[in-house]
């Protein structure tokens, strides 16, 4: 079932964002920083979460642009408690590219989830993250379209019984959002060849093989656009 | 992302797009028909059910078909990736890719205007007769083919690599720590010796290799007898998985057509027939420009080989066919490039009459019939030659030619060969670009056509034989790079670029295996 809540929050469509500022990313230097020329290799750039709102933490997802390595801390503040504000680290130097002078990794996508943090991020009222890039053969090394999830409480509703929501989530998203959890997989196959007459009615990817339009295939020009 | 939800997400992938396929309904017929057997019980009936289809080879089949989907498939990624992501995760690469694409779209419009000939009609009815009655015997025909020219060949596409550059990428005079000596400028993760000894192990010194210990003069106890029957057994269990892993260390010259086959899960069953002949009536009803630049291109490469001319007739029938397969398309969600749009009747904008031309959305360039060329040796009948070589096509020979920075695009075969070059043969690479000779242009046009015409047919089927095995065209790169090693003391001679080429330009000879184990594990480090 784990696995099951665990989708489920995943999908964006169910869960939106955090509104937050990011402050300019800062971009560290060693010396005076009007003389030196040479490139900085670390950044940090602060995200600062709605004031008076601490936010739990279920993902942070960006897109990576050149950057080698990222750490993430998390000021948090215990709303009980009447002590200030403390900083910790949810993550020390998570390799982006697996090779800082080449490409690999560079432009992907990247999501950290709550489970891979080393603390708790709950009651996180600004999320640090350190950007380092030790390579010099790049210009310039960011992180793009910095999104934080919230984590939600599950449905208890959903707990039903596993093979019925299981179902359903196959009915309504055909497409790669609604997944059955491994131990569900291997019933749901059997239940399949069962219900053959009710999946046949789903779309297929199976394709079709006509290449013309109702018998017609004259073109003069291909399209630029 | 977790493991656990890896797995579903790849299994949930697999599942939708192998329901409603042929192979789905044949096993549920034959789990509906195995009830009559006494053996199956109702008290037992899921366990019973299953180990029929285990031991009727209906599980084998299905987990062929899960292996070749583990092929093609994309790696499951988080929702915020978009699909042109996966298809070329670096930005300036799909644009470079965009910009070469509309270059040759440009082309192609051009040809047809200057030409008069349309891009697509309808084949009048007389027409379509005489071409059904003439359909085995195409290469008799000998069309005008002089305005037709190639739409581009290799060398194009090499300038247009040489041109990549990343926008943030400093290429400023301080780098020169990591000097590079070859044409390509873009920094890729290219695997050097070290790496490739531990990812090509079964290459080694000490294994046997189809390709060396079959040899005539060695004795057939020593090695090839016992790989004989160990590939027989491999057919007999009709596993994919293990026929790749067989085919590691070469097939035997009788076994290859069937482990290939099994490898790329090319079956020739009814449906595979008929589609095939769905694809002949469409050539046959329609006439594509693109049509006479396959004929073109056979004529001026394979029908003038000493090898493939015999197989004219068949390259027509294959690639003809290979144009109007709209399965094709479906390679297009991980390859970096996109198949050209049109619009039926002029009707521009039309979303109802957009089409995509070629059908298969592939356009063919000089040379393109030497991939499937060497696969006439081994497959006598259209289909099947056609179905093995459509999955050729969709899981390697696409990469090399487009832009792209998978570790089996061309653009990294072209740096794995220049950096393994300039590593491991300084001297030679220095010597070779003192005399105004950049190595990657004399390798370049072997390695786009996978060395197809370059080497003797059976020498590339051995090669062709690793690229299924390790899933990977790198050793493409790793033979251009031991050819100039074999070839080294000759090059240190030369003094002018048509001397190198002169020293290079006859490969026939040349047996690959020891070239390439040679080169990967008795190079000195």
């Amino acid at each position: 079932m784990e696995a099951v809540k665990m989708m489920q929050t995943m999908t964006p469509d169910d869960t939106k964002p955090v509104n937050f500022t990011v402050k300019a990313p800062v971009y560290l230097q060693i010396g005076d920083t009007k003389a030196d020329t040479a490139h900085s290799g670390v950044c940090v750039v602060d995200v600062n979460l709605p004031f008076g709102k601490p936010v739990n933490i279920e993902e942070v997802t960006f897109k990576n642009y050149y950057t080698a390595y990222v750490t993430v801390r998390l000021l948090r503040r215990n709303p009980e408690q009447e002590a200030p504000a403390k900083w910790c680290t949810a993550l020390r130097d998570l390799p982006l590219m697996d090779n800082p002078h080449t490409e690999r990794g560079s432009q992907d996508y990247y999501t950290i989830h709550r489970t891979q943090m080393q603390v708790e991020p709950d009651h996180v009222v600004c999320v640090r993250l350190i950007l380092r890039q030790p390579s010099l053969a790049w210009l310039t090394f960011s992180l793009e379209d910095i999104k934080i999830f919230p984590h939600t409480e599950p449905d208890p509703e959903k707990e039903v019984s596993d093979w019925l929501s299981d179902l359903t989530l196959i009915d309504q998203h055909p497409d790669l959002e609604g997944l059955p959890d491994p131990q569900t997989v291997s019933s749901s196959i059997q239940q399949m060849w069962a219900l053959t007459e009710v999946m046949q009615t789903n779309q297929t990817t199976a394709s079709i093989g006509r290449f013309d339009v109702d018998g017609c295939y004259d073109i003069s020009l291909l399209s630029l656009t | 992302m977790d493991e656990g939800i890896e797995l579903s997400l790849t299994i949930a992938q697999i599942i939708q797009r192998l329901r409603g396929s042929h192979l789905h309904s044949q096993i549920e017929r034959q789990a509906k028909e195995c009830l009559h057997q006494p053996d199956v019980k109702l008290e037992s009936l899921k366990e019973d059910v299953r180990s029929f289809l285990k031991t009727s080879g209906w599980e084998r089949k299905l987990q062929n078909a899960v292996y070749r989907e583990l092929h093609i498939q994309l790696p499951p990624r988080h929702p915020p990736a978009p699909p042109e992501h996966l298809k070329e995760p670096l930005a300036y690469m799909r644009k470079a890719q965009a910009s070469w694409e509309k270059r040759v779209l440009k082309s192609l419009n051009s040809m047809s205007t200057e030409l008069g000939v349309p891009l697509a009609h309808m084949r009048p009815a007389a027409e379509q007769k005489e071409l059904t009655n003439k359909w085995n015997e195409m290469g008799t025909d000998e069309p005008d083919l002089s305005r037709f020219r190639p739409v581009y060949a290799p060398k194009d596409f090499l300038e247009v690599l040489i041109g990549l550059r990343n926008p943030n990428h400093d290429s400023s005079e301080d780098i020169s720590a990591r000097s590079h000596w070859g044409l390509i400028q873009v920094p890729l993760n290219v695997r050097d010796i070290p790496h490739l000894r531990e990812a090509y192990s079964e290459l080694n010194l000490t294994s046997g290799q189809m390709g060396i210990d079959d040899h005539a003069l060695i004795h057939p106890d020593l090695f090839e007898n016992e790989y004989v029957q160990i590939g027989k057994k491999v057919v007999m269990e009709e596993d994919s998985a293990a026929a790749q892993q067989y085919s590691r260390q070469g097939c035997p010259t009788g076994l290859r057509a069937d482990l290939w086959a099994l490898i790329l899960n090319a079956t020739n069953q009814p449906q595979d027939v008929m589609h095939y002949e769905q694809l002949k009536a469409g050539v046959i009803q329609h006439n594509l420009l693109v049509d006479n630049l396959i004929y073109k291109d056979v004529k001026l490469t394979a029908s003038n080989d000493d090898y493939y001319f015999v197989f004219e007739d068949f390259l027509y029938q294959v690639l003809l066919c290979f144009s109007r397969d709209t399965a094709v398309l479906e390679h297009f969600k991980y390859n970096s490039a996109t198949p050209p749009k049109s619009y039926i009747q002029g009707k521009v904008g039309d979303e109802e009459c957009a089409v995509v031309y070629p059908p298969n959305g592939v356009i063919p360039f000089h040379g393109f019939s030497m991939y499937v060329a060497p696969l006439c040796f081994l497959y006598n009948e259209p289909s099947k030659l056609y179905n093995v070589f459509r999955e050729m096509y969709i899981r390697y020979f696409f990469r090399l030619h487009s832009i792209s920075s998978h570790p089996s695009g061309i653009l990294s075969l072209c740096l794995q060969f220049e950096r393994l070059l300039q590593t491991h043969l300084p001297q030679l690479f220095y010597h070779l670009r003192q005399i105004g000779v950049q190595p990657l242009r004399l390798a370049f046009k072997w390695m786009v056509r996978a060395f197809s015409g370059y080497l003797s047919t059976d020498q590339l089927l051995l090669l062709w034989d690793r690229i299924l095995g390790y899933d990977s065209l790198e050793v493409v790169a790793v033979l251009a790079a031991a050819v100039f090693a074999f070839r080294a003391e000759n090059l240190m001679e030369v003094t002018s670029l048509a001397s190198a080429e002169a020293v290079l330009a006859d490969l026939s000879t040349l047996k690959v295996m020891p070239l390439i184990q040679v080169f990967l594990f008795a190079t000195a480090m």
